[in-house]
């Protein structure tokens, strides 16, 4: 049983980790760098606290 | 550069810009930062009993307890208000200087992916252990393990976290329930406290076995900091950062109170101070198949949990410095459907596999270990100058911590004992980590730092700092 689980485990890692890679090259392809890397550190704080300087 | 420019621009004006998802709440606070932690309870504690006896282990889970809430404390302050995916390190960045946040975020960085390393091999040995078949190796597991937590974070946080929330709960329940399966009130029918720790082998090697046994005393809160990392994606930062934090160490110190109880009074130091299950140890002492199963399933779910929340926070340390260009933009990513720094989830998931193949446990505890001390060394430094620079009374904040500044000195000292604990264990892996952070400092300061927008970086709307 336990050898059996042990090649469960790496059939998992295996297709998990292609998944991964497939939707990783579909997102990359699909949306612009751009877009990708367009998230900034504070947006929310910017809005919600506003100090007198 | 100029379609750059005007892509920002669109981006703004329409707001469609693809930035982390803000859904969770205190309770994933809590699970992210009690799920990092808890597996000290079920190993790593223990190996301070080896050091300096039961009772050193013991003194060490109270003094490093005072470490971890000055640790607590001074983080919810400072985190309540810097909000940001990154946690100590935006902190840095914004009261310190990039170069200590730089090297604030490697240190992140490290103490996770080593403990999530740490957690992957105690799990494949755990199974490995509990199966008892010949050929049987803990690669399968250490694999299955890293991968699969790295596609649940790669997912979505909210569901990474609502995992965490119930596999740490279940784990801590197990610990709960093994206390008072025990008869925790009545010493001599299971437990033999009084037998098991006497005057003559309470400190076996003195107070110099309490210091070095600080090294390990660690464990039973190491991580609880990285609750800061989930800053960007709480739906109230100012609310729930304190209360998660401060929630989860207060059950920590219950867990760690009643493990070590549990623990010796029903093994002697000698046997606590090496093993690598005193939990699940404990289980098989008890005499019940129940409590026995039930240990081992909690040892495995804690390794899990733990796993699963270093994944989250070195993610997202490392997404935070693609993000100010202390590193590549290209790891600044977000997944436009999950809303997770995709790109450097999987770019850590082999170095993770790679660690977890080759190191083995000890060294990857230690350098989990060491890259956690220095960070909490700059954070009792960190909040000296935050409460200077930015008195009470000058910004808001989600909340302020008593005692100030004694919290931050108590942590100071704290740590510079551990250091020498750690001296005493591991010296030749603490002058290697120390070369090794002063040369990638000279790297970023000579070489790196020319690309950061250095306007960029400084995001929160504070007043100019007192004194500048």
């Amino acid at each position: 049983m336990w050898m059996g689980l042990s090649y469960v485990c790496w059939g998992i890692s295996a297709v998990l980790a292609l998944w991964m890679l497939y939707d990783w090259f579909k997102v990359d392809t699909t949306y612009s760098e751009d877009v990708l890397t367009s998230s900034r550190e504070g947006e929310l704080e910017a809005v919600s606290e506003k100090h007198r300087i | 550069m100029t379609a750059a420019v005007e892509t920002a621009q669109t981006t703004t004006i329409h707001g469609d810009r693809v930035s982390l998802l803000r859904v969770l709440g205190p309770a994933h606070v809590w699970a992210l930062g009690v799920g990092i932690v808890l597996v000290g309870e079920f190993t790593g504690w223990n190996f301070s009993a080896d050091k300096g006896g039961a009772l050193a282990a013991l003194i060490v889970c109270w003094i490093v307890g005072l470490l971890y809430t000055s640790v607590a404390m001074i983080d919810s302050e400072v985190t309540s208000t810097v909000a940001a995916a990154g946690g100590q390190y935006a902190q840095a960045k914004h009261i310190v200087g990039p170069l200590m946040a730089f090297n604030v975020a490697l240190f992140l960085v490290f103490a996770y992916t080593m403990l999530e390393v740490s957690d992957a091999i105690l799990l494949g040995d755990t199974i490995v252990a509990k199966a008892g078949v010949e050929g049987l190796t803990h690669n399968s597991f250490i694999a299955a393990t890293i991968v699969v937590l790295a596609w649940l974070n790669y997912r979505g946080v909210l569901m990474t976290l609502n995992v965490n929330f119930v596999i740490t709960a279940i784990a801590y329940v197990s610990i709960v329930i093994l206390f008072f399966s025990v008869s925790p009130w009545t010493q001599g029918a299971v437990l033999k406290l009084n037998e098991l720790v006497t005057p003559g082998n309470a400190l076996p090697y003195g107070w110099i076995g309490v210091i070095a046994a600080f090294q390990f005393g660690i464990w039973y809160y190491l991580g609880i900091e990285g609750t800061t990392q989930a800053a960007e994606e709480v739906r109230s930062p100012a609310r729930s950062l304190p209360y998660g934090t401060m929630a989860g160490m207060i059950t920590l110190l219950i867990a760690a109170a009643m493990t070590w109880y549990v623990c010796a009074s029903m093994m002697p130091w000698e046997y606590l101070g090496i093993t690598y299950y005193p939990l699940w140890d404990a289980g098989k002492l008890s005499g019940s198949p129940l409590l026995e199963n039930l240990l081992f399933i909690a040892t495995l779910l804690s390794a899990l949990a733990s796993a699963n929340g270093c994944i989250n926070d070195a993610a997202r340390a490392w997404f935070s410095l693609g993000r100010d260009r202390y590193l590549p933009s290209w790891f600044s990513a977000v997944h436009p459907k999950y809303r997770t720094p995709y790109r450097s989830i999987l770019f850590l998931l082999p170095i993770a596999l790679a660690f977890a193949f080759i190191a083995d446990l000890n060294q990857a505890i230690t350098f989990s270990i060491l890259s956690g001390v220095l960070q909490y060394t700059f954070m009792s430094i960190n909040i000296m100058m935050f409460r200077k620079k930015w008195p009470l009374g000058s910004i808001r904040r989600g909340y302020t911590h008593p005692f100030h500044p004694l919290p931050a000195i108590v942590l100071f000292c704290l740590c510079m004992v551990t250091f020498f604990a750690i001296f005493l264990g591991f010296g030749s892996q603490l002058i290697a980590m120390t070369v090794f952070y002063f040369l990638i400092s000279l790297w970023f300061h000579f070489y790196r730092y020319k690309f950061v927008r250095r306007g960029d970086q400084f995001s929160m709307p504070w007043p100019k700092p007192q004194g500048y």
